[in-house]
């Protein structure tokens, strides 16, 4: 008996877990028919926001990319004095609040900030504010795999010929491959939803620094449709990362899995 | 064939690995784990820097002062513990990974020919061997470097895979040096075997010399086995009889055919004036070669054989070199491994 009330106080706050977690998403698709989202989709304050999220985005992962991958590769297979030091300040955007974010990105790059720059309220620091915050993600995650691949590999590569780059692009990228690419969309998604370094370090105008998640801010009070419709968009795109992910995770997981693992005997 | 001479010192958390070493044909590291032999091989590979020392295969220097060659500049050919086999890469890229000359022969010549589009994840112990074998040697290297070659091998298939090993080492006639914590792996393979501990060389010998004059009592009990070579084949009564190549016949309860040899512990063999009216099979009956003493205990070579006999025994026997002596020993004490 006492069994039985066990389980259905288990079920019973599964269940409403379940239902608190996914009633939102499913009241954005109930209150915003598929032809009004289609139709919205055609609104030049949801284009315009679709062409900047798109634009920034891949320009901001591009760079998180081309510079994370190197960063955490040479923290991973490196020890030095000071790494953890090094390690700290990359993750430190991870925790700060995005707001303090925007006004760092704004007395470091500000006319009147460190560099001098004009690239405040451009689509420039829509990047850099985006960046700014889904780069750490990646850079971690990337740690992480990289320090995951098996250095008897590394060894034997350099020990078959390979020099370092060649290392590097035959066994240490592609072995941490999975691994990169979920810490990659992570980051992406991160980056998709960037709200607050982007609206202090960029503004929110239409066109040239509003995003998805700013346009739907801005539309709140104009036109709820719109709100809803870019809504939609968002959880679909969101959907899509987190398959992707799954996709991602399993997959570093099955190569891992299909390595020659024994009980080990030690020697040095 | 080139030899590789190699002085190093390498400093390690608790003690530094300082040893010199000349290797002509093969030679094999003993020693416990921890000794620091897996440390040589990679100083030797380049994978670690020594503080110290010179590294050079025939007249090319590796390592010295002046000279620091990466690894990929040498040429090795090295396998690793776990044979470090790239899990994203079919047999067949791993074989070329690093390889200068054709592939498929490699592949039709370690029987991996069959495997080649399979990953290394799905292969056997042995399978995984061969293929890292061949991936060294695909490379064309001047020197093999092989780590606990097969320490990852369950005791069945490593009998097999040792004589797989002992004949690629043969043909390759490339001078090897390889890192083993088994003294039958280092004695089956190589033409010496070096005794390693806290980074030392306690003591480079033949494995029989090994047997017979241990340098102290920590190498009398490393290096646990006689190994007789010799052609085995079935016997009267469900014995196998090894043919000795140095003459002689070893019976044992194992079963074998074909080229092998006999695993006979010191321990297990006892020392007669006369040959004994007794149950065991075997009987020796040769000259003393020589009288080593460790603690409380002698060892004593007769023929191809050592004993291991008390202090007190070897007294009231009067023991000396040059005299002739039964050992004796039980059939049933007689392993036999195929070679």
């Amino acid at each position: 008996m006492r069994r039985v009330a066990f389980f259905a106080l288990v079920l019973a706050a599964t269940l409403t877990t379940l239902g608190f977690l996914v009633l939102p998403v499913v009241a954005i698709f109930t209150h915003v028919s598929p032809v009004t989202l289609a139709r919205q989709l055609s609104n030049p304050v949801v284009d315009d926001a679709l062409v900047v999220s798109a634009k920034t985005t891949f320009l901001a992962q591009a760079l998180v990319l081309l510079l994370g991958t190197p960063t955490a590769y040479l923290l991973a297979s490196r020890r030095f004095r000071g790494r953890s030091l090094v390690v700290t300040a990359i993750e430190l955007p991870l925790v700060l609040p995005p707001a303090v974010a925007g006004i760092g990105l704004l007395v470091a790059f500000g006319r009147m900030g460190l560099l001098h720059t004009s690239i405040p309220f451009t689509q420039t620091a829509v990047t850099l504010a985006v960046a700014f915050v889904s780069g750490p993600l990646y850079v971690r995650a990337a740690i992480a795999a990289f320090e995951a691949v098996d250095p008897a590999l590394v060894d034997a590569a350099r020990t078959l010929g390979a020099g370092p780059a060649r290392t590097f692009f035959r066994v240490a990228l592609p072995l941490a491959g999975g691994g990169l690419a979920a810490g990659e969309a992570l980051a992406f998604a991160r980056g998709l939803g960037e709200f607050g370094a982007t609206i202090m370090f960029a503004g929110s105008l239409q066109h040239v620094t509003q995003t998805l998640p700013l346009a739907i801010y801005a539309a709140f009070d104009v036109d709820f449709d719109v709100t809803l419709a870019i809504g939609g968009v968002l959880v679909l795109v969101s959907a899509a990362i987190l398959v992707a992910l799954k996709l991602a995770t399993s997959w570093t997981l099955s190569l891992q899995a299909s390595g020659f693992r024994f009980a080990p005997s030690t020697s040095t | 064939m080139d030899a590789l001479t190699a002085g190093l010192r390498v400093p390690l958390r608790a003690f530094d690995v300082d040893l010199t070493l000349e290797v002509e044909g093969t030679v094999a590291l003993v020693g416990p784990s921890g000794a620091g032999k897996s440390t040589v091989l990679r100083a030797v590979a380049g994978l670690v820097r020594p503080a110290a020392g010179r590294v050079a295969l025939g007249g090319d220097v590796w390592f010295d002062e002046r000279t620091w060659l990466r690894p990929d500049e040498r040429p090795i050919g090295m396998t690793f513990q776990q044979y470090a086999l790239f899990p994203h890469l079919t047999v067949r890229q791993n074989v070329a990974f690093g390889a200068r000359g054709e592939v498929e022969g490699l592949l039709d010549r370690f029987g991996l020919a069959r495997l080649a589009g399979t990953r290394p994840g799905s292969l056997s112990g042995g399978e995984q061997q061969r293929v890292a074998l061949a991936r060294a040697l695909a490379r064309r290297p001047r020197l093999l470097l092989l780590d606990e070659p097969l320490a990852a091998l369950d005791a069945h298939t490593r009998a097999t895979v040792r004589a797989e090993l002992r004949e690629v080492l043969r043909s390759s006639g490339l001078p090897t040096l390889l890192v083993t914590h088994d003294f039958e792996d280092a004695a089956s393979l190589a033409d010496l075997v070096g005794v390693v501990v806290e980074g030392r060389l306690r003591q480079l010998a033949s494995p029989s010399d090994l047997v017979a004059r241990p340098a102290d009592a920590f190498v009398g009990s490393l290096t646990g086995a006689n190994l007789l070579r010799g052609l085995a084949g079935p016997s009267a009564g469900g014995l196998t009889e090894l043919r000795l190549d140095g003459g002689g016949v070893v019976y044992s309860t194992d079963v074998l055919e074909g080229t092998g040899a006999a695993v006979v512990y010191p321990w297990d063999v006892t020392l007669a004036r006369t040959a004994p009216d007794d149950s065991a099979q075997n009987h020796v009956a040769a000259d003393v070669g020589s009288v080593s003493r460790i603690g409380n205990r002698v060892r004593v070579s007769v023929g191809p054989l050592t004993a291991e006999v008390t202090a007190e025994s070897a007294e009231r026997l009067a023991v000396r070199e040059g005299e002739r002596l039964v050992a004796t020993w039980k059939a049933t004490a007689t392993r036999l491994v195929a070679l």
